[in-house]
């Protein structure tokens, strides 16, 4: 398999690893895929008072584009507010990447752990954020 | 015990060792020719290139004499008789002619046929072909070591049984299956025994008599000789017939045509007989280094897997697999040692080995498998360096693992409900 040298250079790098504490009420923490289908992605976002990504953090097991997908994603979501972050496409993460498409599935993961990880803050947080919006963002692709 | 080396003929410089390309660590996959072989093949594509098969001068019959040597090397390999070896283009087609004509020849006495769900392709996807031709084949599971069940196999013999196939090593696990037990329940039975030996060859004594084989595939390629050139050994006494696949101007004795590559042959012939004379040696340092990679790797690395049976086992081989690291993001990672793995990353299936599927392996176990080949030419630096090489890649991968954390914290992976996608 040919990776773009993107890929390798966020497999080599990888960049914010790392975990921070899930009881926390100011980091949301999303885990998605299952270890029998090959990538399972944890990304945590700390989100400030003005409700603003200030920092992020993923650890993977899968691929190399599995890892530079989630390792892409937390650079992309630090300084950007929940809804921007939500906006963030599995598209603009294969493109970035230049992903073959036997590897979109990776870019696709990355984007659910980017809705999980907001999900789980939200639902810390409790109010304001309607269950039903939450589950909006999950249809959307 | 010195280290054999390859050396280019010309230069007289090693060729094996750069630094510019991963160690060889893929024995099983292929290996190079011995420099000792070459030697003998090369004044078959030039001087002596006559063709075999012409009786009536000078430049055939040094090339028959050549071919005819080379089949006695086989043969002696083999404890068969030279009218019992038949050239082919390699494993696959020997295998291919000895499963198909066999079928062909003895369908009307019955149309079943036994096998191994850890055999190599070559055999899997050629009874395959059987079953679309109306065959029936049954393919029995191994126990968690990779060893055969015996008394599952004879069960498994019904009056119509023609054929059972078995691969004597397995390729990707080196796993040596019971061969003599094997091929005595099949004589009893009256059911003719193929054997792919291509991985037993120069590993293990290979005797066809002793194991009582009534067909046996062997390849070049895996014994130091040249890819592009196999065996089958097919049984005088009691005689095995099998119907040609091949048509053409009648070689060897009708079963396979074609004109004989003789610089193929001649290094098939003498990688054979290399293979015999080294086979102790080489099988003692091999051992040797196997044990070093494996104790390596188990002291400097938790949580690993060995596959397959180590008792039953070549010392050329060694199969483990990494817990809570992904095996493509793992190849990617030890790019500088080339291995092969577990996990059929390269293609777009996904699909973890079977083989190991079949010794009950999960996907993810599976996945994160390298099967580690060691050869005549690796020496005891590049085992140094493979171990430092995995240590650091597989902890770097742990590292950024969130079910190796997972690991650490006591949870059970297994008790976590995964959202499958
Ligand atoms: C066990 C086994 N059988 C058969 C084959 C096929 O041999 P060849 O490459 O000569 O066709 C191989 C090699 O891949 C093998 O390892």
């Amino acid at each position: 398999m040919a990776y773009s040298e993107k890929v390798i250079d966020h497999y080599e790098n990888p960049r914010n690893v790392g975990a921070m504490d899930k009881d926390d009420s100011g980091v949301g923490t999303g885990m998605v895929g299952a270890p029998a289908c090959g990538d399972v992605m944890r990304l945590q976002i700390k989100v400030n008072e003005q409700g603003i990504i200030e920092d992020a953090k993923f650890k993977t097991y899968g691929c190399g584009s599995a890892i530079a997908s989630s390792s892409l994603v937390t650079e992309w979501v630090k300084g950007k507010t929940l809804d921007e972050a939500m906006t963030i496409k599995n598209s603009h993460i294969a493109e970035e990447l230049e992903l073959p498409p036997v590897k979109i599935h990776c870019s696709v993961l990355a984007e659910d752990a980017i809705k999980a990880a907001v999900e789980d803050y939200r639902s810390k947080q409790g109010a304001g954020h309607s269950h039903a919006e939450v589950a909006a963002a999950q249809v959307a692709h | 015990m010195n280290q054999p080396q390859i050396i280019d003929l010309e230069s007289k410089k090693p060729l094996l060792i750069d630094p510019d390309r991963p160690i060889y660590l893929d024995y099983q996959a292929t290996t190079p020719v011995d420099p000792q072989v070459l030697e003998q093949m090369l004044p078959y594509l030039t001087h002596d290139f006559g063709n075999a098969a012409s009786r009536s001068h000078a430049y055939g019959w040094t090339a028959e004499k050549a071919v005819e040597k080379a089949r006695q090397q086989v043969a002696d390999a083999l404890h068969a008789d030279p009218r019992e070896i038949v050239w082919t283009s390699g494993a696959t087609e020997a295998t291919n002619l000895a499963l198909k004509g066999a079928a062909h020849f003895y369908s009307g006495k019955g149309k079943h046929i036994i096998t191994l769900r850890t055999e190599h392709k070559a055999t899997l996807d050629t009874c395959r072909q059987l079953e679309r031709e109306g065959f029936e084949v049954t393919y029995l599971e191994v126990q968690e070591d990779g060893l055969l069940d015996l008394k599952a196999f004879e069960a498994a013999i019904r009056p119509d049984t023609i054929i059972a196939s078995v691969l004597f090593v397995n390729n990707e696990i080196g796993v040596i299956q019971p061969m003599e037990e094997i091929g005595r329940i099949l004589r009893t039975h009256k059911v003719l025994f193929h054997v792919d030996a291509v991985q037993a060859l120069g590993k293990i004594p290979v005797d066809v008599e002793a194991i009582q084989a009534d067909m046996m595939s062997v390849s070049g390629h895996k014994i130091y000789g040249p890819k592009g050139i196999g065996a089958l050994y097919v049984r005088r006494k009691p005689r095995v017939r099998v119907e040609a696949q091949v048509h053409g101007g009648g070689h060897e004795r009708g079963m396979r045509s074609g004109t004989l590559p003789t610089h193929q042959i001649v290094g098939m012939g003498a990688a054979a007989e290399l293979a015999v004379q080294l086979m102790d040696a080489d099988a003692q340092r091999i051992g040797k280094l196997r044990d070093r990679l494996l104790k390596g790797i188990q002291d400097r690395v938790e949580e690993t897997y060995i596959n397959g049976s180590m008792e039953h086992r070549v010392p050329h081989n060694l199969n483990i697999s990494f817990a809570f690291v992904e095996g493509e993001s793992l190849i990617m990672a030890l790019k500088e040692i080339a291995v092969s793995s577990g996990s059929a990353c390269t293609s777009a299936s996904l699909e973890p080995s079977y083989v190991l599927r079949a010794l009950g392996k999960s996907d993810e176990l599976a996945h994160s498998s390298i099967r580690f080949g060691i050869g005549r030419f690796t020496t005891e630096a590049e085992i140094d360096a493979t171990i430092e090489l995995i240590a650091g890649k597989v902890g770097k991968l742990r590292e950024l693992s969130p079910l190796w954390e997972m690991h650490l914290e006591g949870i059970d992976l297994n008790s976590i409900q995964w959202a499958a996608h």
